[in-house]
């Protein structure tokens, strides 16, 4: 809708640019939390672009990337698949969980959404767990590559571009702009002459394909996955808290809560590991008090007001 | 299409129930085209219940809406704006965090006209022209003022370019001078040849504005006919004012 600032393109380009020569001067230390970064960023940013325009607050990423993770995992231990054959048949499966559940909460808006979505992402989690105790032996998933931490890394930064490009692309569209509606009013959505629910889910699924790409992509850094590790709920909340800290108003807004709340979680796991929950709550206490636009939403308020004086 | 005036609308026998409660009982009515039909009544006799139920809002409990020869059953309410019925709200539904532009452009995006990109835009702007909002389109949509917001709504509504408009109390809460220029911008709509069904209290509005009024009372439909003929019925003088009178 509103014209290309190449500005911007020009600036997000060079910032792609510069994140691809990380590795080139990134220890091993450094390069992993860079690979985490860059994790987190694909999420946020994905997330943002379905939650950020229809304040449908969802917490089912962690659904998605355990499937893409633990699908890699079942896939190379027990069934000999090969690890490529699993990054594609990953993303579809996330897209479809994501379909419906989609569908499954169509009806449902603000609170019952969240917890909803909440609730779907631990009852996949116990579900994995108790099928692989029971039927698959809980002998443990090898994920076993030649893949180096610099590889997933360049791959992740590659699905980063692709996110930012199709956010890019939603937001000029029909498509986004039915989300802000939908956003600010469904009853007016839908009289309007949008088909909500098509239009929700369709972006939806769209995120769950990505965080299980993720789920998938990653899974070799860690080696060894078991449920309760990639399915982990903590992850949901991570990417929300990342993503409302940067601002939901914009696309870039994500990444500026990414970068300084990895550094941060970084720091007190490695510092304060037995607090990583307090502070974790405690941070989403505070950005929900004192930034509910984000950095970038607060920011551009303070200019606003500054041109206004 | 069967001689005569063109039936843009035809209400049959619409039931509606809410649990036990009945809203709308039985209501059958017409509407053709380029007229302006006023649904009138007292507060609770399912006036609104009825724009909901033609809208989509609502589905029917029975009975059948058809519009332009096709049946509405089941359509919900993004398939009925496409097919051209707009509407606006009692109680007024603007969108707050989109620009007067936008609010107006939403509209027509999504409607059968599927307009977007600078045609959208520009006729946006025209349209807030139109109703009035010409100077405001630059505004920030919360410093409107109420008269200015019903106009947005109106502006969103038109945008379709439907061939039915609703408005649902439309002109409430104006001051006289404002209903004065509201009564006008519906009179210019209709000459337009905008169908145009309105449900409203203010009996001026519906003097200068309603070629025909259905009374409805307590979900059902008591009366039909001119404003003159309505409004000098003894049952609908009943309904509205008691039986002491």
């Amino acid at each position: 809708m509103t014209d290309i600032r190449w500005p911007h393109v020009l600036i997000g380009i060079a910032l792609f640019a510069l994140a691809a020569m990380v590795p080139l001067i990134a220890d091993g230390y450094w390069m992993s939390i860079a690979l985490t970064i860059a994790m987190f960023t694909v999420l946020s940013t994905s997330w943002a672009i379905f939650s950020g325009p229809t304040h449908y607050i969802s917490l089912a990423t962690a659904a998605f990337f355990g499937v893409g993770s633990y699908l890699v995992g079942t896939g190379m231990s027990d069934f000999e698949m090969p690890y490529w054959t699993m990054v594609a048949i990953a993303p579809v499966v996330g897209a479809i969980l994501a379909f419906l559940i989609g569908l499954a909460t169509l009806r449902l808006s603000g609170v019952y959404f969240v917890i909803f979505t909440l609730g779907l992402a631990e009852m996949i989690r116990n579900l994995v767990s108790w099928i692989q105790n029971n039927f698959t032996g809980s002998r443990g998933l090898y994920v076993l590559t030649e893949l180096t931490e610099v590889d997933i890394y360049l791959y992740l930064l590659a699905l980063a571009a692709a996110v930012f490009l199709f956010g890019w692309w939603v937001q000029r569209s029909r498509l986004g702009f039915a989300m802000r509606i939908i956003g600010n009013d469904e009853t007016v959505a839908k009289h309007v002459g949008i088909n909500t629910a098509f239009s929700k889910v369709l972006l939806f699924t769209v995120t769950g394909f990505v965080a299980a790409l993720v789920g998938a992509l990653i899974a070799p850094r860690y080696t060894y996955i078991e449920p309760n590790g990639v399915f982990s709920p903590e992850l949901s909340f991570i990417v929300v808290i990342m993503a409302l800290l940067g601002g939901t108003g914009r696309l870039w807004g994500p990444v500026v809560g990414v970068i300084p709340f990895a550094l941060l979680q970084e720091y007190i796991n490695a510092n304060y590991s037995n607090y990583s929950t307090l502070v974790m709550g405690l941070a989403f206490l505070l950005i929900v008090y004192f930034l509910p636009n984000g950095v970038v939403g607060r920011l551009e308020q303070l200019m606003n007001r500054g041109k206004a004086s | 299409m069967s001689g005569g005036t063109r039936k843009v609308l035809s209400v049959q026998n619409v039931v509606k129930r809410f649990g036990g409660l009945t809203a709308v009982n039985n209501v059958s009515f017409e509407v053709s085209k380029g007229e302006v039909l006023g649904i009138i009544g007292p507060n609770g006799s399912g006036k609104t219940t009825m724009m909901n139920l033609i809208s989509g809002a609502l589905q029917l409990s029975g009975g059948q809406i058809a519009f332009q020869g096709q049946y509405l059953t089941k359509a919900g309410p993004d398939r009925i704006n496409k097919l051209g019925i707009s509407r606006t709200f009692q109680l007024v539904r603007i969108l707050p965090s989109l620009s007067v532009l936008e609010n107006c452009m939403a509209g027509m995006v999504f409607s059968q006209r599927r307009l977007w990109g600078s045609a959208a835009t520009f006729e946006a702007s025209q349209l807030l022209e139109t109703v009035g909002l010409g100077d405001k389109i630059g505004s920030d949509v919360s410093s409107l003022t109420y008269i200015d917001q019903k106009r947005l709504e109106l502006a969103r509504a038109l945008a379709a370019r439907p061939q039915l408009l609703l408005l649902d109390e439309w002109l409430a809460g104006l001051n006289p001078t404002e209903l004065q220029d509201g009564i006008e911008l519906i009179q210019s709509l209709n000459a337009d040849g905008t169908t145009i069904i309105l449900v409203e209290h203010v009996m001026d509005a519906i003097r200068s504005l309603c070629d025909r009024c259905v009374v409805m009372a307590a979900g059902s439909k008591i009366a039909e006919g001119s404003p003159e003929e309505v409004l000098s019925d003894k049952e609908v003088i009943r309904v509205y004012l008691g039986d002491d009178i």
